[in-house]
């Protein structure tokens, strides 16, 4: 586990700056050198914004549309990301006015969620084509497929000891693939996640948030549950953890008094305990819970519902991605 | 309510004519007091050539016009979505609907709809009954409307189906005035009507003589009193005995198993299956739902997953009935009762919004590869060719042969067939 950074304190978390774009924002990450947020939107566009003074800068002629998901080359020097166009285009993350090195279309249909491999080679995609993609990460070459999915696969996320990849879809099917080989290696059940309203004759929920703990003990599966009313927004929070070396289910993590909200994102924290952004009717909230204790330990309410996050390289700055065009950027400290 | 069959009308006269002609020609098996047994004679078979039929495909909760007919990518309303082209060029639609925009030549998209209701149940009774809801009338729906003006007479079967996502059977009370003879029969999850399978406990003998008995009873009170609540309580029980000896018309299993696979393993894909046996056996007007498009939550990954179903059917429904010579005597329909809000809610949602929204026909008099009316850049107002419920209303009649300017009569009053204050939109008819 990293060092618990001085001055931590979720319970003392508070907004240090915000900067809007002109629309909805719906992604953020931090570059690996904690120098930007950027951030996708609805619409076209990347944004970059400098945390030492909130300059943006747009990225933009990389996709037709929506980009959902980011992620950064280890280095930090290039950031991909997946727009609902199926393209994945990479950037130079740091350039004055960043244009595209390559584009290429990766998927049919939305790109939902991407993660790069602890050694840096590899960068995985997930999309609505029910399939996981991995590619060079240097060339944006394709190197292998993965199948099996049956419904629109919601989120990839690699193991942090290297040899696994964990992917969730539609229907809570939650996969563990030696990516080397190329094989589905063991499947945990994350139905809870998932739900068909028969009134209303839809599927619902799906695995919208993985992280696997540093130490590599812990797989927690994030979404909504008790989704009584899917297409009125109607769910509560929902994080499954599960021990990763039995693959039993021993907790789910709830959040009482929120009726409306969804796990959009989970980081784990560098003291053991486990942050979730949860977003919906009843707001945008940071969720923290320990691993052995259902309930949240501590919640920050944002000013506005919140629809992603990203935890800062330094373990202390959270930032979170907002309807009403601002990125924030809070700190888990006093300090 | 009683009506004036006596009152010596030549539509009346005709009528019974008509109806007594065919229990003629269908020689021995034509019984009094009831439909007859039709063996479709000579005349019913041209009469089957020329009559028109209606499908309504009815987009349940409200279909999102930006996600389907009327694409606005790259702007502040458009969402996730690329528009694509279709078969005719310079008509696009949204890429959720890549199989139907290949059927785009038989089809016409009417993107100017305006119909000031944003509430569900107001929004569909105006659209199926061309109507806006008042506590002093009501007014019959466009299955009611097409089955009494469009079923040939003497027909043996029912001229308005509804196939319902689920549930059982039963009828609908969505005939008002016309009686309860051209209400809907509901087909639940695509089921053929219920009870009637003959109980194993009646033997057909007894089951015949029973028939014969109610029969002749009805005979002898209908020669004194009859009213349109008799005639409407006997054509019940002969309906439905027509309904068990013709129960394979309904039985959507007698279909090639390939295109089940064409139209998609699903409920919907079914459904549309069952629509197309039921049109190409003589059912006047047939209704689906699909379900469900009150998306204001995730509208996009909804729309994703609803639109996916419905473009595999739907664009073979079109293809089929195409192929096959239907067109020209079908008339497709795809409504909702309003459409989504051009601006998208905090939850990835669209709200209720019928002040500029789409729908999408072809068949019968409808121009085929057409887009008739304009929305302004992202979506929020009609531009060009406003239309309405009413409009509409009785475009859908016109284009199925129906002179919707005229009127039923109704226990000798004259009843419009559609509402006379709004006329037909001359563009949407050839």
């Amino acid at each position: 586990m990293p060092d618990v950074p001085a001055g931590f304190d979720p319970k003392q978390a508070r907004i240090a700056s915000q900067w809007a774009h002109d629309r909805p924002l719906i992604a953020c990450r931090f570059d690996p050198a904690g120098r930007y947020v950027f951030c996708g939107s609805e619409d076209a566009v990347v944004e970059r914004f400098q945390l030492a003074d909130g300059a943006k800068t747009i990225l933009s002629g990389g996709h037709d549309t929506w980009v959902r998901a980011l992620a950064f080359s280890k280095d930090g020097a290039q950031v991909v990301s997946g727009g609902c166009d199926g393209k994945l285009t990479w950037w130079e993350t740091a350039a004055e006015a960043p244009a595209p090195i390559r584009s290429i279309d990766a998927h049919q249909g939305w790109i939902r969620s991407l993660d790069v491999s602890p050694d840096g080679t590899l960068l995985a995609s997930g999309g609505n084509d029910n399939l996981i993609r991995l590619w060079n990460l240097a060339d944006g070459t394709l190197v292998r497929e993965l199948a099996g999915h049956e419904r629109h696969v919601y989120n990839v996320a690699f193991h942090p000891q290297g040899q696994f990849l964990l992917s969730g879809d539609l229907t809570g099917a939650l996969k563990q693939w030696d990516f080397a080989a190329g094989t589905e290696v063991r499947s945990f059940d994350a139905k809870p996640l998932h739900s068909y309203n028969g009134g209303q004759q839809v599927d619902f929920g799906g695995i919208r948030a993985l992280a696997v703990s540093p130490d590599g003990k812990w797989l927690a599966a994030g979404g909504l549950h008790k989704a009584s009313n899917p297409l009125g927004a109607v769910h509560e929070p929902l994080v499954l953890l599960f021990d990763w070396q039995t693959q039993k289910l021993e907790r789910q993590l709830i959040a009482e008094g929120i009726t409306q909200g969804v796990v959009w994102r989970l980081r784990w924290l560098a003291d053991g305990s486990l942050m979730g952004l949860s977003g919906g009717g009843s707001g945008g909230f940071l969720l923290f819970w320990k691993p052995d204790v259902d309930k949240d330990y501590h919640r920050f309410q944002l000013p506005n519902l919140a629809r992603d996050m990203d935890l800062h390289p330094d373990g202390l700055q959270v930032a979170t991605a907002h309807h009403d065009r601002h990125v924030r950027i809070s700190r888990l400290t006093s300090g | 309510m009683k009506v004036g069959y006596a009152c010596g009308t030549i539509e009346h006269t005709l009528a019974r004519r008509q109806f007594l002609g065919t229990l003629a020609v269908a020689g021995a098996g034509a019984v009094a007091g009831g439909l007859g047994v039709f063996s479709r004679p000579a005349v019913a078979r041209q009469l089957e050539s020329q009559q028109k039929r209606i499908v309504v495909f009815n987009m349940h909760g409200g279909l999102s016009q930006l996600e389907s007919w009327d694409p606005k990518p790259g702007t502040d309303t458009g969402g996730p979505f690329r528009a694509i082209p279709t078969s005719v060029p310079g008509i696009h639609v949204c890429e959720l609907l890549p199989k139907t925009a290949q059927q785009m030549h038989h089809l016409c998209l009417v993107r100017g709809v305006n119909t000031s209701e944003d509430d569900h149940g107001k929004g569909a009774y105006m659209m199926l009954t061309g109507r806006r809801q008042t506590p002093a009338a009501d007014f019959p729906q466009i299955g009611a409307v097409a089955a009494k003006a469009l079923t040939p007479a003497g027909s043996s079967l029912p001229g308005h189906i509804l196939i319902t996502p689920g549930g059982g059977g039963g009828r609908g009370n969505d005939a008002a005035y016309l009686g309860p003879k051209y209400s809907s029969i509901y087909l639940g999850n695509g089921n053929p009507p219920q009870n009637t399978v003959r109980p194993e406990n009646v033997s057909e003998a007894s089951d015949m003589a029973r028939q014969d008995f109610r029969r002749q009873v009805n005979e002898r009170f209908l020669n004194r009193r009859r009213t349109a609540v008799t005639e409407a309580f006997t054509y019940s029980y002969e309906q439905a005995r027509q309904l068990m000896q013709q129960r394979d018309v309904f039985d959507v299993t007698k279909e090639p198993e390939a295109d089940f696979d064409r139209y998609g393993k699903h409920d919907f894909g079914r459904h549309c299956l069952l629509a197309r046996r039921l049109l190409e056996q003589g059912i006047t007007f047939v209704q689906l739902s699909h379900s469900n498009y009150d998306t204001h939550n995730e509208n996009f990954n909804f729309h994703i997953e609803q639109l996916g179903e419905f473009d595999q059917s739907f664009s073979c429904f079109v293809a089929d009935l195409a192929a096959r010579g239907m067109l020209d005597s079908t008339l497709i329909v795809v409504l909702s009762e309003f459409g989504r809000t051009p601006n998208v809610n905090q939850y990835y949602g669209r709200d209720h919004w019928s002040r500029a929204w789409s729908i999408c026909l072809a068949g019968c008099r409808v121009p085929r590869g057409a887009v008739y009316g304009k929305t302004n850049a992202n979506g929020t107002a009609v531009e060009e060719g406003e239309v309405d419920h009413g409009k509409l209303f009785h475009t859908y009649l016109q284009a199925a042969g129906v002179d919707s300017t005229g009127s039923f009569d109704i226990d000798g009053r004259e009843m419009p067939i559609a509402d006379p204050s709004v006329a037909p939109v001359s563009e949407l008819l050839t």
